[in-house]
């Protein structure tokens, strides 16, 4: 007996390329794989260059409020009021300041914590516990240096034609 | 409305209560309602959504002092 699988059968597809690696770029690919993770839609992100550093073993993405005029710069603690005064920094600041990008990225941490928001590595563990393929361009590895041993182990090494065929057959491509 | 279980998404963000709605409606049987309480706005439209698309069907959603509640019953 024919017995099809409805559910396979009208699954949609959707793929995602990343390209950049800092914090702030890191949630809108997560959140939009995660959210197509309860949707039931088979997803694959390919990471290529600043991506790659979404899928390291060990993160350390940071922000930097330079060159970045959209950037609210919030305190992420004290009374309601104050969390809501936007402090505009001059680039002339993150630009010469040493260590600032180190404070702007534990303040954007703290702010995410208490919005409980998940955190980047919790988000990638949702996405692999629920089968959404990790493509890593190895071109880019090779460029940066990286080797496999430089990625978790779910990632698979792959090159554009995987990525792009993928997005021939998928619903939706982002570009992230 | 008896519900077979209750989902508390109160305090998450987006993808959050979506997410957890699925895990949690993988744990019942066809026919089965879950009741999701959420307090964040874009919830209403999502659980909208996710119910269309997913083919599970939204009962009832209702907004009772800043909080969200959806009835869901699994397909």
């Amino acid at each position: 007996m024919d017995i099809k699988n409805k559910n396979t059968e009208a699954k949609k597809k959707l793929s995602l390329f990343v390209g950049s690696g800092t914090l702030d770029k890191a949630y809108p690919p997560l959140m939009i794989a995660s959210t197509a993770v309860a949707m039931e839609i088979e997803t694959q992100i390919f990471f290529h260059f600043y991506g790659l550093e979404l899928v390291k073993k060990k993160l350390s993405l940071k922000i930097s409020p330079s060159g970045n005029p959209a950037m609210p710069f919030q305190m992420p603690f004290g009374s309601e009021w104050l969390q809501k005064i936007n402090l505009p920094i001059p680039n002339v600041i993150p630009n010469n300041l040493p260590f600032f990008e180190h404070i702007a990225t534990a303040l954007m941490k703290k702010k995410i914590k208490s919005k409980k928001i998940p955190a980047v590595e919790e988000l990638r563990e949702i996405l692999l516990e629920s089968g959404v393929k990790f493509c890593v361009c190895q071109t880019s590895a090779e460029l940066f240096g990286y080797t496999q041993a430089d990625f978790i182990e779910q990632v698979q090494f792959c090159g554009a034609a995987t990525a792009l065929e993928f997005s021939l057959h998928a619903d939706i491509t982002l570009n992230f | 409305m008896q519900a077979k279980a209750e989902l508390d998404c109160k305090g998450l963000g987006c993808p959050l209560p979506i997410l957890k709605t699925k895990k949690a409606i993988e744990a019942l049987s066809s026919g089965e309602i879950l009741k999701v309480i959420t307090t964040e706005l874009a919830s209403v439209s999502d659980m909208q959504s996710w119910c269309r698309h997913s083919g599970h069907t939204l009962l009832q959603s209702d907004e009772q002092k800043g909080e969200f509640v959806f009835y869901v019953r699994k397909k």
